[in-house]
């Protein structure tokens, strides 16, 4: 389904992306996992090319990312994203957040994209929300609405970004259980976070980086049963020690 | 200070009869009004996109809207205007040959309104692009990520937003477009300013002309102030705390 090699990206004369390589196969859930600066977000950023790359190949679904003639917008619409900050709209309001780009993407209805949108909010238990505007929810609150509007688009895969560092620790499962529902249901998930009970639950695979280098790319079991680098141990037992 | 005040001078009449003063001043108002009206529309139209491009990623339309507020920008109002009333003409023919034929106060009127709305455009151009420029830049790869288009994004996402965070600077810049369309009395335009000055140099009641100007000028900036603040409460975006709601 998503098919990375090779990806190299350079700022001016900074590397942060070297050589990587990886797949994500439909139905699967990665965690991208690394300290942070090794350019884990930028990898999952260049998927649906939001971040451009300057060597290497990605294909979604088949399709060339960094190819000048693919149509980036329609292919940005079927995979969905949530970022860390969650960017909701602030001037709509959440039914109109859910609503925007199925009318003007997708150009479904305003009825039918309200009707989808609020079957989404009431998934991820926001139903009552619906009228509010984004500042007046909480941080837990406003990305589960965003994934309620990544969903909305009926995306092929979901990209996260650190979608639980931005939160208050006690917001930080109502997130993930939206999360891990949507593993369960099948969704092929590319997912950066140091949830790490996270990743034991529900990922196939963890992709550990450091440098800009995919320095373990290894089955779940593997990879916290026996991680082979050095670095990989040292960056679990820091993160795993409390 | 020996000044024989005279506030009775609005309503005596002009040499030559038929209208009074102040009548010649409520002219001028409405002159004044149409300028800035006018301008006010150009001003804000061309801003918008100037500012706009200055924020996209191809460099030749950052560097065009560049030049565009550097240009107005750098030259002073009463030079513009010259130039429109004076030079523009002589380089492009059919606009000399409308000016020759036209009524000259419409002449006056067109140019001033062009001058001070280019003038202003530079102006507002850098405020949308400040705007703009201080949203989160999640907020554009949001958009993006949707499967918007870039237009897409600045028409539903972008400027939305940015507009709101620039009302309090739009509403100065309002406010001075208003006071800075005094300058087209450079030019022969019969706005508030020549209007009061003609006053005064028929009655020598300077002090009443200017007074009575001063006031209207307070009178519509106020306005002016008032209306955009409105509308700044109007769209403010509940919980958006940065806007300055509640």
């Amino acid at each position: 389904m998503i098919d990375i090699r090779d990806v190299s990206k350079w700022y001016g004369t900074f590397q942060v992306l070297k050589d990587c390589t990886t797949a994500v196969r439909k139905g699967e859930v990665v965690v991208v996992c690394g300290p942070s600066g090794s350019g884990k977000s930028t990898l999952i950023k260049t998927v649906n090319a939001l971040e451009p790359f300057q060597k290497g190949e990605i294909f979604v679904n088949g399709i060339p990312v960094g190819d000048p003639k693919t149509d980036l917008p329609k292919l940005r619409a079927k995979v969905g994203m949530v970022f860390q900050h969650f960017e909701l709209f602030p001037h709509l309001t959440i039914t109109e957040n859910l609503a925007l780009a199925q009318v003007k993407v997708l150009g479904r209805g305003r009825d039918e994209a309200n009707e989808r949108g609020l079957k989404l909010l009431d998934r991820v238990g926001l139903k009552a929300h619906a009228a509010k505007y984004p500042g007046q929810l909480s941080g837990g609150q406003q990305q589960r609405v965003a994934i309620a509007r990544a969903l909305s688009m009926d995306p092929i895969a979901m990209l996260f970004d650190e979608p639980t560092s931005a939160l208050d620790p006690e917001m930080i499962n109502e997130v993930l259980d939206v999360m891990v529902e949507l593993a369960r249901e099948g969704m092929t998930m590319m997912v950066v976070t140091h949830e790490m009970g996270f990743a034991r639950k529900v990922a196939h695979r963890v992709i550990f980086m450091d440098n800009g280098e995919i320095v373990e790319d290894a089955a779940k079991e593997d990879f916290f049963g026996k991680p082979r680098s050095e670095r990989a141990v040292q960056f679990l037992s820091k993160i795993l020690q409390h | 200070m020996a000044y024989d005040f005279n506030w009775g001078v609005f309503f005596e009449e002009l040499p030559g009869g038929d209208t009074e003063y102040w009548e010649i001043l409520l002219e001028g108002v409405g002159w004044t009004l149409a300028v800035s009206a006018l301008a006010w529309a150009i001003a804000l139209a061309v801003g918008a996109v100037v500012g706009t491009i200055r924020t996209t990623d191809r460099p030749w339309l950052v560097r065009l809207g560049n030049a565009w507020v550097e240009l107005f920008r750098n030259i002073p109002l009463i030079v513009q205007l010259f130039l429109w009333y004076f030079v523009v003409p002589e380089l492009v023919p059919p606009l000399k040959r409308w000016a020759i034929a036209a009524d000259p106060t419409t002449v006056q009127f067109a140019m001033a309104v062009v001058g001070l709305g280019l003038f202003t455009s530079a102006r507002i151009a850098e405020q949308v692009r400040a705007g703009i420029q201080s949203l989160p830049r999640g907020q554009r790869m949001a958009a993006m990520a949707l499967g918007l288009t870039t237009p897409q994004a600045y028409r539903h996402v972008l400027l939305p937003m940015a507009f709101r965070i620039v009302i309090p600077p739009l509403t100065s810049e309002t406010m001075n477009l208003i006071k800075n369309s005094s300058v087209a009395l450079t030019i022969g335009l019969a706005e508030l300013t020549f209007r009061s000055r003609e006053m005064g140099e028929y009655t020598f009641h300077f002090f009443e002309a200017f007074t009575a100007a001063t006031l209207i000028y307070v009178a519509i900036a106020m306005t002016a102030n008032r209306v955009m603040a409105f509308i700044e409460r109007k769209v403010a975006v509940p919980g958006f705390i940065a806007g300055g709601a509640k």
